[in-house]
Protein backbone atom coordinates (compact mmCIF):
# COMPACT_ATOMS: atom_id res chain seq x y z
CA UNK A 1 0.00 0.00 0.00
CA UNK A 2 1.37 3.12 -1.06
CA UNK A 3 0.15 6.67 -0.24
CA UNK A 4 2.24 9.64 -1.32
CA UNK A 5 1.96 13.79 -2.06
CA UNK A 6 4.50 15.44 -3.84
CA UNK A 7 4.58 18.15 -6.04
CA UNK A 8 6.27 16.75 -9.18
CA UNK A 9 4.31 14.79 -11.62
CA UNK A 10 3.51 10.77 -11.45
CA UNK A 11 4.15 8.39 -14.30
CA UNK A 12 1.11 5.85 -14.31
CA UNK A 13 2.97 3.40 -16.57
CA UNK A 14 5.65 3.21 -13.56
CA UNK A 15 3.04 2.81 -10.68
CA UNK A 16 1.41 -0.29 -12.10
CA UNK A 17 4.38 -2.08 -13.23
CA UNK A 18 5.58 -1.20 -9.73
CA UNK A 19 2.57 -2.65 -7.81
CA UNK A 20 2.27 -5.95 -10.87
CA UNK A 21 6.00 -6.77 -10.69
CA UNK A 22 6.53 -10.59 -9.93
CA UNK A 23 3.35 -11.09 -9.03
CA UNK A 24 0.68 -13.85 -10.79
CA UNK A 25 -2.16 -13.33 -8.45
CA UNK A 26 -2.96 -10.16 -9.98
CA UNK A 27 -6.17 -10.47 -12.43
CA UNK A 28 -7.17 -6.48 -12.18
CA UNK A 29 -5.64 -3.31 -12.16
CA UNK A 30 -8.06 -0.28 -12.11
CA UNK A 31 -6.61 3.22 -12.17
CA UNK A 32 -7.79 6.39 -12.14
CA UNK A 33 -6.33 9.54 -12.52
CA UNK A 34 -7.42 13.20 -12.38
CA UNK A 35 -6.39 16.07 -14.56
CA UNK A 36 -6.65 19.84 -14.38
CA UNK A 37 -9.49 20.98 -16.58
CA UNK A 38 -9.09 24.33 -18.28
CA UNK A 39 -12.26 25.02 -18.55
CA UNK A 40 -14.08 28.79 -17.66
CA UNK A 41 -11.12 30.56 -18.29
CA UNK A 42 -8.74 28.59 -15.88
CA UNK A 43 -5.22 28.91 -16.88
CA UNK A 44 -3.97 27.01 -13.39
CA UNK A 45 -4.27 26.08 -10.02
CA UNK A 46 -2.55 26.05 -6.87
CA UNK A 47 -3.54 22.89 -4.57
CA UNK A 48 -3.32 23.58 -0.63
CA UNK A 49 -3.25 20.97 1.23
CA UNK A 50 -2.56 19.94 4.89
CA UNK A 51 0.37 17.92 5.63
CA UNK A 52 0.15 15.00 8.12
CA UNK A 53 -3.46 14.83 7.87
CA UNK A 54 -3.81 15.09 4.20
CA UNK A 55 -1.54 11.13 4.29
CA UNK A 56 -3.20 10.36 7.39
CA UNK A 57 -6.88 10.51 6.06
CA UNK A 58 -5.84 9.08 2.92
CA UNK A 59 -4.36 6.05 4.51
CA UNK A 60 -7.32 5.63 6.87
CA UNK A 61 -9.33 5.55 3.79
CA UNK A 62 -7.03 2.63 2.38
CA UNK A 63 -7.36 1.01 5.39
CA UNK A 64 -10.93 0.96 5.36
CA UNK A 65 -11.03 -0.04 1.27
CA UNK A 66 -8.52 -3.32 2.46
CA UNK A 67 -10.88 -4.38 5.04
CA UNK A 68 -13.92 -4.00 2.42
CA UNK A 69 -13.14 -5.79 -0.48
CA UNK A 70 -9.97 -8.67 -1.63
CA UNK A 71 -7.28 -6.04 -2.62
CA UNK A 72 -3.92 -7.09 -3.73
CA UNK A 73 -2.32 -3.35 -3.82
CA UNK A 74 -3.41 0.26 -3.53
CA UNK A 75 -1.05 3.17 -4.80
CA UNK A 76 -2.47 6.84 -3.90
CA UNK A 77 -0.41 9.65 -5.27
CA UNK A 78 -1.79 13.26 -5.00
CA UNK A 79 -0.04 16.33 -5.85
CA UNK A 80 0.22 19.82 -4.18
CA UNK A 81 1.54 23.35 -5.89
CA UNK A 82 0.78 25.11 -8.69
CA UNK A 83 -0.83 22.90 -11.70
CA UNK A 84 -1.68 23.99 -15.45
CA UNK A 85 -4.83 22.65 -17.70
CA UNK A 86 -3.58 19.11 -18.69
CA UNK A 87 -1.15 17.91 -15.71
CA UNK A 88 -2.00 15.26 -13.37
CA UNK A 89 -3.40 15.95 -9.81
CA UNK A 90 -4.36 12.43 -8.36
CA UNK A 91 -3.78 9.05 -9.19
CA UNK A 92 -5.49 6.12 -7.23
CA UNK A 93 -4.63 2.40 -8.56
CA UNK A 94 -6.21 -0.72 -6.87
CA UNK A 95 -5.40 -4.47 -7.54
CA UNK A 96 -6.86 -7.57 -7.42
CA UNK A 97 -7.42 -10.58 -8.38
CA UNK A 98 -10.67 -9.85 -10.29
CA UNK A 99 -11.90 -6.53 -11.11
CA UNK A 100 -15.32 -5.88 -9.14
CA UNK A 101 -12.91 -5.22 -5.85
CA UNK A 102 -10.53 -3.03 -8.53
CA UNK A 103 -12.85 -1.32 -9.77
CA UNK A 104 -14.87 -0.67 -6.54
CA UNK A 105 -12.29 0.41 -4.40
CA UNK A 106 -10.90 2.55 -6.76
CA UNK A 107 -14.19 4.22 -6.67
CA UNK A 108 -14.73 4.32 -3.39
CA UNK A 109 -10.87 5.83 -3.16
CA UNK A 110 -12.14 8.62 -5.22
CA UNK A 111 -15.07 9.16 -3.47
CA UNK A 112 -14.06 10.00 0.09
CA UNK A 113 -10.43 11.49 -1.25
CA UNK A 114 -12.76 14.18 -2.24
CA UNK A 115 -15.11 14.60 0.45
CA UNK A 116 -12.57 14.19 3.49
CA UNK A 117 -8.89 14.72 2.84
CA UNK A 118 -7.30 18.30 3.80
CA UNK A 119 -6.76 19.21 0.26
CA UNK A 120 -7.75 23.02 -1.58
CA UNK A 121 -8.04 24.17 -5.11
CA UNK A 122 -7.58 27.74 -5.86
CA UNK A 123 -8.20 28.30 -9.53
CA UNK A 124 -6.42 31.49 -11.13
CA UNK A 125 -8.53 33.26 -14.09
CA UNK A 126 -7.43 36.07 -15.95
CA UNK A 127 -10.56 37.85 -13.91
CA UNK A 128 -8.87 36.77 -10.79
CA UNK A 129 -8.52 34.12 -8.28
CA UNK A 130 -10.71 32.23 -6.39
CA UNK A 131 -10.86 29.52 -4.24
CA UNK A 132 -13.29 26.47 -5.73
CA UNK A 133 -16.58 25.59 -3.64
CA UNK A 134 -17.19 21.97 -2.39
CA UNK A 135 -19.64 19.78 -4.85
CA UNK A 136 -22.63 18.72 -2.90
CA UNK A 137 -22.84 15.80 -5.95
CA UNK A 138 -19.45 14.94 -4.26
CA UNK A 139 -20.86 14.07 -0.52
CA UNK A 140 -23.53 12.44 -2.18
CA UNK A 141 -21.28 10.06 -3.64
CA UNK A 142 -19.69 9.80 -0.48
CA UNK A 143 -22.71 9.08 1.02
CA UNK A 144 -23.44 6.55 -1.09
CA UNK A 145 -20.86 3.82 0.54
CA UNK A 146 -22.18 4.59 4.13
CA UNK A 147 -24.21 1.11 5.50
CA UNK A 148 -27.06 2.76 4.78
CA UNK A 149 -26.33 3.31 1.26
CA UNK A 150 -24.22 0.25 0.11
CA UNK A 151 -25.48 -2.97 -0.81
CA UNK A 152 -24.97 -5.84 1.08
CA UNK A 153 -22.06 -7.50 -1.02
CA UNK A 154 -19.94 -3.29 -0.82
CA UNK A 155 -20.80 -2.18 -3.88
CA UNK A 156 -21.88 1.10 -5.05
CA UNK A 157 -25.89 1.48 -5.72
CA UNK A 158 -27.25 3.42 -8.86
CA UNK A 159 -27.30 7.17 -7.60
CA UNK A 160 -30.97 7.99 -6.35
CA UNK A 161 -31.20 11.11 -8.87
CA UNK B 1 -2.43 25.12 22.22
CA UNK B 2 -1.56 25.46 18.46
CA UNK B 3 -4.25 26.74 15.62
CA UNK B 4 -3.41 26.45 12.12
CA UNK B 5 -5.63 27.85 9.22
CA UNK B 6 -5.93 26.68 5.53
CA UNK B 7 -7.59 28.03 2.25
CA UNK B 8 -9.95 31.04 2.14
CA UNK B 9 -9.97 30.74 6.34
CA UNK B 10 -6.21 31.35 6.37
CA UNK B 11 -6.58 34.14 4.26
CA UNK B 12 -9.67 35.59 5.96
CA UNK B 13 -7.49 36.02 9.21
CA UNK B 14 -4.22 36.70 7.72
CA UNK B 15 -1.94 34.06 9.17
CA UNK B 16 -1.38 30.56 8.67
CA UNK B 17 -1.03 29.60 12.44
CA UNK B 18 -0.95 31.34 15.72
CA UNK B 19 -0.45 29.98 20.01
CA UNK B 20 -3.56 30.85 21.79
CA UNK B 21 -4.62 30.36 25.45
CA UNK B 22 -8.46 30.69 25.42
CA UNK B 23 -9.99 30.67 29.03
CA UNK B 24 -11.35 27.65 30.69
CA UNK B 25 -14.93 28.37 30.26
CA UNK B 26 -13.89 27.56 26.04
CA UNK B 27 -14.34 24.00 25.96
CA UNK B 28 -15.78 22.94 22.52
CA UNK B 29 -14.91 23.41 18.98
CA UNK B 30 -17.73 25.36 19.21
CA UNK B 31 -16.74 27.44 21.71
CA UNK B 32 -13.84 28.14 20.65
CA UNK B 33 -15.24 29.76 16.99
CA UNK B 34 -17.39 31.86 19.06
CA UNK B 35 -14.11 33.76 21.05
CA UNK B 36 -12.07 33.32 17.91
CA UNK B 37 -14.62 35.43 16.10
CA UNK B 38 -15.20 38.04 18.80
CA UNK B 39 -10.84 39.06 18.94
CA UNK B 40 -11.79 40.62 15.36
CA UNK B 41 -13.15 41.51 12.78
CA UNK B 42 -10.79 39.35 10.26
CA UNK B 43 -12.06 36.80 12.46
CA UNK B 44 -15.70 37.28 12.86
CA UNK B 45 -14.70 37.51 8.93
CA UNK B 46 -13.34 33.72 8.56
CA UNK B 47 -16.25 32.25 10.85
CA UNK B 48 -19.37 34.81 10.04
CA UNK B 49 -20.74 31.68 7.86
CA UNK B 50 -19.90 28.99 11.19
CA UNK B 51 -21.80 26.17 9.74
CA UNK B 52 -19.78 25.61 6.47
CA UNK B 53 -16.34 25.70 8.46
CA UNK B 54 -14.84 22.40 9.44
CA UNK B 55 -12.36 21.21 12.01
CA UNK B 56 -9.79 19.26 13.04
CA UNK B 57 -7.93 18.28 16.35
CA UNK B 58 -4.50 16.70 15.80
CA UNK B 59 -4.99 15.76 12.77
CA UNK B 60 -8.76 13.99 13.08
CA UNK B 61 -11.82 15.53 11.50
CA UNK B 62 -14.23 16.75 14.42
CA UNK B 63 -17.77 18.31 15.08
CA UNK B 64 -18.42 21.35 16.56
CA UNK B 65 -19.32 19.98 20.02
CA UNK B 66 -15.80 18.20 20.19
CA UNK B 67 -14.01 18.40 23.64
CA UNK B 68 -10.84 21.07 22.68
CA UNK B 69 -9.30 19.75 26.26
CA UNK B 70 -5.57 18.03 25.78
CA UNK B 71 -5.73 19.26 22.12
CA UNK B 72 -2.15 20.03 21.03
CA UNK B 73 -3.44 21.53 17.43
CA UNK B 74 -6.79 22.76 15.89
CA UNK B 75 -7.49 23.27 12.56
CA UNK B 76 -9.68 25.46 10.68
CA UNK B 77 -10.73 24.81 7.05
CA UNK B 78 -13.66 25.00 4.48
CA UNK B 79 -15.03 22.04 2.75
CA UNK B 80 -12.38 19.89 1.23
CA UNK B 81 -12.38 20.18 -2.65
CA UNK B 82 -9.28 18.22 -3.33
CA UNK B 83 -9.02 14.81 -5.35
Amino acid sequence: MTVRLQREDFDIGAEIARMTAGRTDIGAVASFTGICRGSEGVVAMTLEHYPGMAEAEIQRHVEEARSRWPLSGVTVVHRYGRLQPGENIVLVVATSSHREAAFAAAEFLMDYLKVSAPFWKKEERAGGDGWVEARHTDAVAAERWTAEGSTQDGRKPEAAE
Amino acid sequence: MKLVYFAWVRERIGKPEEEIDPPASVRTIGDLVTWLSGRGEEYAYAFENAKVIRAAIDKTHVKSDAAIGGAHEIAFFPPMTGG
